[in-house]
Formats: structure tokens, sequence, C-alpha cells
């Protein structure tokens, strides 16, 4: 018995988590699932009513603009925040005398929930109030900066504020990557001529490739999880230029009591999740097991 | 003397044992009147129920002018562990009651008489299935126009009685480099607009068969064209930087003299006497152009809870919020108007006795409405189909034809 | 001759690319340090000052009230009592979230990284997913769960409900860690007769210190910071500070009062600041240690 218990004990210990997992992740998809299927409105229902949630969310046009609205914020908040967190490491490893501090500053945002942030960010943004009228005060009268209130570039300002949470986080993570790379190869390369900037082409990088793994992990999963953001710095608006699809199901299933329809909305963003996450996890696993 | 003490000692421990048994009514109460003014007023019902023996559970959730709130509801409910109390209006109290949730206070209402001290357009709103189910806090009045006197008085242009005057009016400011309307460009303000537009130039039947009854041949009417080509211009006469921006400080534009009118219910009310501005001498209000009342009424509906003491409480609860001295104190402080209609009302400011003769005006003529953009007209699904429709209209360069398309079948998808 | 002044235009050009370092990291930290600026200015003005005069300016006369309203005086219902008593909600829950989810994760990465055994991977690659599921989907169904166990409404339901979701991060963490620890350390100590645990507790947990303070900072981060669990799955005397905060900040019809909500937006994320600047330090240093290694 105690051999046994002995032999198995890895799998007993992962278990519980696995269950949880199970049930709570791909059980409650599953329901999900289900009820993207029925008429439910305040409250789940379950008789099954065929696609009819599904055609009504293709027919949407606000569905449409959060859905466009999910390609461009997630691929520019992620692309942005990479490069940012990455520049922003570099630089910060130049031997800096005063690092901690601005490291601490670069950092701090991700403390802050954007609930706490989010009126800051609308004064700023607002053209009226924030920079655009600071900087025209000083006397550059053709100054402007009018994304938040303009529909067709609202979600860049949401970008904006998303790039400036997470960035610092980034920059953490490369900065850590820049510090475990190995000091001896890149001596030998100064040593034998190699311009730095090909020294962070060709050895540093490289080396780095699980950290950008690590980075596209958080960055995506915050960018999917990305609703206060919107809730706090827009509310959807200017119309609902900036909707998203966790904003727009949220406003289906809590504000509309409108389940049915918020379920199927769930449902496409996690197939579109799926699709882009399944294949990057896959091959980093893989090569990870065999590298 | 002795012996009378000790009758009374008995007596009053009777008394004390008699409500032991009767049970201690407790209420858990879910609302969002979280800050100032609408905090204190809470308070005063709280107080109220205390001093009746009533222990009092406050479960306030604020945001998104009651999002989170009903969030928490479902949770709750869903979870079999719903409130006493909650803070619910219009017809998702019908909704809640057909998912068979919501307890009958039926009994209270008869024995306090709600019938006939509540207008029956109000009444209507608290019934489900010709039982009681909920009861009224307040009359919110949506279709306001409030002005800045002192601009006003400059530019010399009076009150506008029509939507021609409010052009007219409104043309004339901005050449003299004031902004006409002051606005926060959020769906909800949008949809307030956009309502006592609607209101103003179809008038109490169209507003009925649209906004209540949506009857599609009302819907896409050449008469919601025309409304929409109002808000056409109204977006003209908003300033650049409008998009996102809070009701209150759209009202503070009101007060400095930067903007002109503001169309808003009547809490903003509270934002200009807060700021120590006086009703028709720093201020205006008026009903906006137009015929008719559109109403936003608070209330509270009672869930169906087990215990004799939390029942106890429902019934308490409900008995004090329609009472009089309750009405009174929570709509002077909350600027809007008592749901009852005997409130004696000396205490309150010139824009609430002209909004109480306005409901009673309207009540009689048949214009008293209920407001679509404030969640009393319509269930969620096709309120809020409504306001994308009126929303995107409003911050694009749409068509008023393609607006009138867009909102018809959105409605169509959303039954 | 000429070497000296290569060398000399060398060290001009070094001092000149310095200078442009510090320009542009200080431009970034003025970037970052905007809204934070925003809000400490605004919740030391006086509210006629915000009416008045322009958002985005230096206070003309400060003034501590507005903290002082709104760590004890603020109105969140009708309790008027400032965010200090769902501060301390926010702290009981956070903890003991935090340490499970941490140890658990511990565990998690351990088996998956130095017990090898078939379908590992796939376990590991369905809880990795899992991080990705947006938590608007899990509400409702979590809700009557939560129902069913006798949790609902419970500090406890919401421990359970952050735990449940924090597992897949923290995983992450550990495993990536742990698998840059060599095999072999495993093998050699089964060798010698130690056991699953012994061998957890004895060799892994000692060497994990890096790890464990990233996995805290990041899980303590997100509980604290929650607002969509804390609303749901509270009641009344169990809401969480981001409720409060969120019932100080966010009233429809009330007038509002800025330099409190910005105060009380302060108050809320010191706990979380405090962590970043006082473990910032160790935060990169455990990321260097290994948990960003594949």
């Amino acid at each position: 018995m105690i051999h046994w218990l002995e032999k198995h004990m890895p799998k007993l210990v992962l278990t519980p988590s696995f269950a949880g997992v199970l049930v709570f992740v791909y059980g409650f998809i599953g329901w999900t699932a289900w009820v993207s299927f029925t008429k439910s409105k305040l409250l789940p229902k379950y008789d099954l009513v065929g696609t009819i949630q599904y055609d009504r969310l293709f027919a949407s046009p606000r569905w449409e603009t959060a859905f466009e609205n999910m390609f461009i914020f997630g691929g520019l908040f992620i692309a942005i925040a990479m490069v940012l967190g990455l520049l922003l490491a570099i630089l910060l490893d130049q031997k800096i005398r005063t690092e901690g501090f601005i490291r601490t500053i670069y950092l701090y945002p991700m403390a802050l929930s954007l609930i706490v942030t989010g009126t800051a960010w609308k004064w700023i943004l607002n053209p009226g109030l924030g920079l655009q009228a600071t900087v025209q005060g000083w006397g550059f009268e053709s100054f402007t900066f009018d994304w938040l209130v303009n529909p067709d570039k609202a979600i860049y300002a949401v970008t904006l504020a998303g790039v400036w949470q997470a960035s610092g986080f980034v920059m953490a993570l490369f900065l850590a990557g820049l510090r475990s790379v190995d000091q001896e190869i890149i001596k030998a390369a100064q040593v034998d001529g190699i311009p730095t900037w090909r020294i962070y082409t060709s050895i540093i990088m490289p080396s780095m490739a699980p950290i950008f793994m690590s980075a596209f992990i958080v960055l995506a999963h915050l960018a999917i999880k990305s609703f206060d953001l919107v809730i706090a710095l827009t509310g959807g608006g200017p119309g609902y230029a900036t909707d998203l699809p966790a904003t727009y199901m949220y406003t289906m299933a809590f504000s509309r009591g409108n389940v049915g329809q918020a379920a199927s909305s769930a449902m496409i963003m996690m197939v579109v999740v799926f699709a882009i996450v399944v294949p990057y996890l896959y091959s980093e696993l893989r090569s990870k097991n065999h590298g | 003397m002795k012996h009378f003490m000790s009758i009374a000692a008995v007596a009053a421990m009777t008394v004390m044992a008699a409500q032991t048994a009767k049970a201690e009514p407790q209420a858990e109460v879910l609302h969002w009147w979280t800050s100032g003014g609408e905090a204190k007023s809470v308070a005063v019902l709280q107080q109220e129920f205390a001093s009746r023996g009533g222990v009092w559970t406050d479960m306030p959730v604020a945001g998104g002018g009651g999002d989170a709130a009903m969030t928490a509801l479902r949770a709750r409910v869903l979870s079999g562990n719903a409130p006493t109390a909650v803070q619910l209006k219009g017809p998702s109290i019908q909704e809640w009651y057909e998912e068979g949730v919501l307890a009958d206070i039926s009994a209270v209402a008869e024995a306090n008489g709600w019938e006939d001290v509540l207008p029956a357009n109000i009444a209507g709103h608290m019934k489900c299935e010709g039982s009681w189910c909920a009861a009224p806090v307040n009359v919110h009045r949506i279709d306001w126009i409030w002005a800045n006197a002192d601009v006003l008085a400059k530019n010399g242009i009076a009150m506008p009685a029509t939507w021609d005057e409010f052009n007219a009016a409104a043309d004339k400011l901005a050449a003299a480099g004031i902004t006409p309307l002051a606005h926060g460009g959020q769906a909800w303000q949008d949809a307030t607009v956009f309502e006592a537009v609607a209101l103003g130039i179809g008038g109490p039947e169209f507003f009925q068969k649209a906004f209540v009854e949506l009857d599609m041949a009302t819907l896409k009417s050449s008469t919601m064209v025309a409304v929409f080509d109002q808000m056409r211009k109204m977006r003209g006469y908003v300033d650049a930087d409008f998009s996102g921006r809070d009701w209150n400080l759209a009202t503070a534009m009101v007060m400095n003299g930067e903007a002109a009118f503001q169309i808003m219910g009547d809490w903003a009310k509270g934002e200009f006497l807060a700021a120590g501005k006086r009703p028709g001498i720093d201020f205006l209000c008026a009903s906006t152009p137009g015929e008719g009342f559109l109403y936003n009424v608070d209330s509270f509906a009672m869930f169906a809870v087990d215990g004799a003491d939390k029942q106890a409480g429902q019934a308490l609860l409900a008995e004090l919020i329609v009472g009089q001295n309750f009405q009174k104190t929570f709509n002077l402080n909350k600027g809007s108007i008592p749901a009852r209609t005997d409130v004696a009302l000396d205490d309150f400011d010139p824009c609430a006795h002209a909004s109480a003769q306005d409901m009673a005006a309207s009540n009689y003529g048949g214009s008293l409405l209920p407001s679509y953009a404030h969640g009393m007209a319509l269930r969620g699904a096709q309120a809020g189909a409504i306001t994308d429709v009126v929303t995107a209209h409003f911050n694009s360069d749409m068509s008023s034809a393609d607006a009138v398309e867009m909102l018809a079948n959105a409605v169509a998808n959303s039954l | 001759m000429d070497k000296t002044y290569n060398s000399s235009m060398k060290t001009a050009q070094t001092v000149i690319l310095r200078i442009g370092l510090y320009v542009i990291l200080s431009v970034f930290a003025l970037y970052f340090l905007m809204p934070l600026f925003v809000m400490v200015t605004t919740s030391l003005k006086h509210l006629d000052e915000i009416r008045s005069g322009s958002l985005i300016a230096l206070p003309r006369d400060i003034t501590f009230d507005a903290w002082q309203i709104a760590w004890s005086q603020a109105c969140t219902g009708i309790k008027c009592e400032g965010l200090s008593p769902y501060f301390w909600n926010s702290v009981s829950l956070a903890i003991p979230a935090v340490l499970l989810s941490t140890f658990i994760g511990a565990l998690n990465g351990y088996v998956i990284a130095q017990w090898r055994f078939k379908g590992a991977d796939i376990i590991f690659a369905l809880m990795l997913f899992g991080c990705f599921i947006p938590f608007q989907v899990v509400l409702l169904p979590m809700a009557k769960l939560l129902g069913i166990m006798g949790l609902a409404g419970s500090i406890q339901g919401l421990i359970f409900v952050h735990v449940v979701y924090g597992i897949g991060f923290t995983t992450l963490f550990f495993r990536n860690y742990y698998v840059s620890i060599s095999q072999e350390l495993t093998k050699a100590a089964k060798i010698d007769g130690a056991g699953f645990f012994r061998i957890f507790w004895s060799i892994f947990l000692p060497l994990s210190l890096p790890i464990i303070v990233v996995t805290v900072i990041w899980q303590f981060t997100q509980i604290w910071n929650d607002f969509l669990f804390g609303v749901s799955f509270s009641q009344a005397g169990t809401q969480p500070v981001t409720v409060a905060l969120n019932n100080i900040v966010n009233s429809t019809t009330g007038v509002k009062a800025y330099n409190v909500d910005m105060a009380a937006a302060i108050i809320a994320a010191l706990p979380t600041l405090l962590v970043y600047i006082l473990a910032g330090k160790y935060f990169i240093r455990g990321l260097t240690a290994g948990s960003v290694k594949g």
C-alpha cells in the first residue's frame, strides 16, 4: 500500500488541480457552449433552440466592431509592449546608476488596477483637459491629441493605456533575461570586435527565446482580459467604437439580460483565443522538450 | 403602587415576548446608492427601519448605473443566496418575477392603500400579474433642459418651447462662441438626449408606439427620420471634447457659463445646488420642448426568502419605503419628487414643484410616459439594441435613413 | 597625437550617448509617472479648486482632508466608515489565497518538471490554457457551484475561486523554474531512499525562494486588484476593498468628490504599490534566477 502510494504520489498530487481545471475551465466552457444554443435571457435556461444566437451575433454591427477591435488592440498591445519592454530593458542594462529607482517607476503601473487609474487616464487623454490642453497652453497652438474622443482612433488611446500598464512588467522579464545571458560569451564577442548591435541580435536575443514565450503568455492573458481598461477609460465609447469581446459579453449578460447572446460571443472569443494560443504553446512546449 | 409596578413589568415582558416571537425584522438590501446625497437618503430609510426594531444589512454595489449590482444579483440568485430587498426598476422587475424569484408584497400594499396614492402608470410598474412585487421610491423626470440664466440673458435668449426655437438659440450661441449644449458622450447620455428629442418631435403617441410597444411601422416612420435629423443637429451643438465626459462635468460647463444648455434628468439639480447655485436665478429648469413627461422611477423589489425574520423585514421595508416620511426626506435629498401624490411639497424647490404639476397634468392627459433610456420602458435587450444605434449614429456621420433602418433591424434582432 | 584625439572623440561620443540614454529613460519615466502625478495632485486639492480649475495642475493649496475622508469617513453605502473595514476583508482573503495557490503551484510544478509521467505535458498544456479563460464566462456557473458547495457569499468562497483560477499561472512559474534544475538531483535523492515529499521539502523548496517571490508578487497583485469576482461572490460584510473603492468612486447621480476618489484609489492600491517598491529588486532577481528560462 505504502509502496503503491509512493509510486503514484506525483499523479495523486496533480489530480486535484487537474480535476479542478477540468471542471472550472473546461466544464464551464462546455456549459457556456450549451447555453449559447439556448434563448437564455436573465438567467441561464437549458432548452436548445439552435444557432439563433450566433446568427444574431454575426448580424450585429456592434459585435463586428468588438471583434475587429480584439485584433487591433490585441495585436498592437502585445507587439508594442513587447518591443517597448525589450527596448527599456536594453537601455536599463547599460549600467545605469539610478537603475533601481527608474525600474520601480517603470514597473509600478502593474501594481495598480485600472479601476484606479482609469479616471486619471481619462483626464490626461481628454483633449480639453489633459495633454492637448497643456501643450497648447505652452504655446503650441496647433498640437492636437484627440484619440480618446475620435471614434476611429479611440482604440489606440486604449492601447496606449494598456501598454502603459504592461510594458514595465515585460521590461522586468527581459531585464532578467539579459542578466542571465552568459557574460563570458559576450566578453569574448567584444574582444573579437563584433559590434554591439550584432551581439544583441545574434547572441543575446536568441538565447532569450523562452522569455518571449513568458512575455507572450502574460501579455495575451492581459489582452484577453482587458475589460477594466475599456470600462474605466471609455466605457466602450465613443458610441461603441472601443468595445471588445469581453465588454460586449459582459454588457449582454449583465446589463441587458441576454445571457444566450453573451454565451455565443464568449464561444467565438474562446475559439479565436484557442486558434492563436494553442499552436503557439504547442510549438514552444515541443521545442523545449527537445531542446 | 407596588402592585401597579409589577403589573407594568409583566405587561412589558409580555410585549417583549410577543416581539421576540414575531421575529426581529431582518433585511439585506442590495442597492447602488453609495455616495453623497443618495447614501444619506438610504441612511434615512435604515434609521426608520432600525427604530421599528429592524436589523439592516447594507449591501451596496455601485457602478455603471446598476450594472455591477445586477452582476452581483445574478450570482447571488444562482447560488441560492438572494438578498432580501434589491433596487430594481422598470420591466426588469417583471423579468425577475418571471424567473420565479420575487416575493408577493400585496398584503402590505393593500393595508397601506398604495393603489390610492400612486399614479396608475407607476403602480403598474410595481405589479407582477396583478399582485404587488415592488415598492416605488421616487419619480425622476428625464426630459429636463437646464440652462445658465446669465448666458441666456446676455444673449437675449428665452427658454426654448419648440425644437426650432432651440436650434435658433443654439445657432446664436455658437456664433457668440458659447457651446450651446453641454453633453457627455456616454451611451446612456446620448440616449437621454435622444428620447427627449423623440418625445418633443414625435409627441407622446409616437413615443408610446415606438419605445414602449416597439411598433415596427413607427420605428421606420419618417418621424423617426426627423428625430435622427435633429440628433445630427444636436451633435453640431456639442463641443469637440464631449466623448466619455461624465454628466456632472457637463453640468459644470453650464454652471461656469462655458455652455448654455444641458439635457439631463433632475439629478443634475443636485449638482447645481451643491455648487451654491439658485434655481430661477443662477440656473433655469424647464421641460424639453414638446408635450409629455418621461419618468424614471426607482424602486425596491423583494426577493423570495426563507425565514419569518426576513419576511417580516420585507414587509416593514415595503411599508416604510412608500411611507410619507421617507418619500419626503429621500426626495428632498435626491432631487426627484415623491412617487406618492399626497406628500406635501412645501420644502421642495420650484423645479420639483414644476415636475409634480407636470406629472399630475400629463397623468391626466395620458402623456405620462416611461423613459426608455433609463430602463423604464423596455427590457434590457431591446433598450440596449436601440441605444447601440442611437450612440453609433450620434458618434459617426451615419445618415438618418441608415440609422432608422439599423434601428428596425436591431430591435427585430433583439426580440 | 592622433590617438589621443581619437580617444577624446570617443569619450565625447560616449558622454553624448550617455546623456541621450538618460534623456530617453527620463522621458519614459515621465510617461509612466503621469497618471500617478494626476492622482496625487488631485487628492491634495480642495474640491472647489478641482471644480473651477484645470484638472492637471499643481494644487494651489495642499490639504490632506481627502485622504482622511477616504480612509475613515467616505460613504460606501449607508455606512460612512471609509475604506478601512473593507481593507481587512481584502487582507484576509488575499493572504490565504496567495499562499494556497503558490503552494499548490509549487507542488504541481515540481511534479510536472521532475516526476515526468506519460500525459504530464498534456495536463500542463491544459492547465496553461486555463490561464486564458475570460473570467466573465465563469461568473454564472461558478455562482451556482459556490451555492451548491455552501460557500456563496463567504470569504472562503472568494479564496476558493482565486485559488482555482490562480493555479494555472503559479504552476507555469514553478514548472519553468524547476525544469532548469537537473533531474539527476531527484534521481540521486530517490536512490538515497528519499520519498516524494521529502525531496520536495528538503531539496526543492529551499532552492525556490526567488521563484516564490515572483509568484507571490504576481498572485498578490492579481487577487488584490480583482473586482469582478469580488463584486459577484461577496455579500454584505465580505466585500473586498476594490468593491468599496468602486462604491466611493462610481456614483451615478451623486455629486462627485474627485479628491476623495483619487485618495481612495491610492489607498486601495498602496499594498500592491508597496510590494512592488519593496520587493521589486527581488522580483527581478527571482526572474533572473530562472523562472524565465525554458
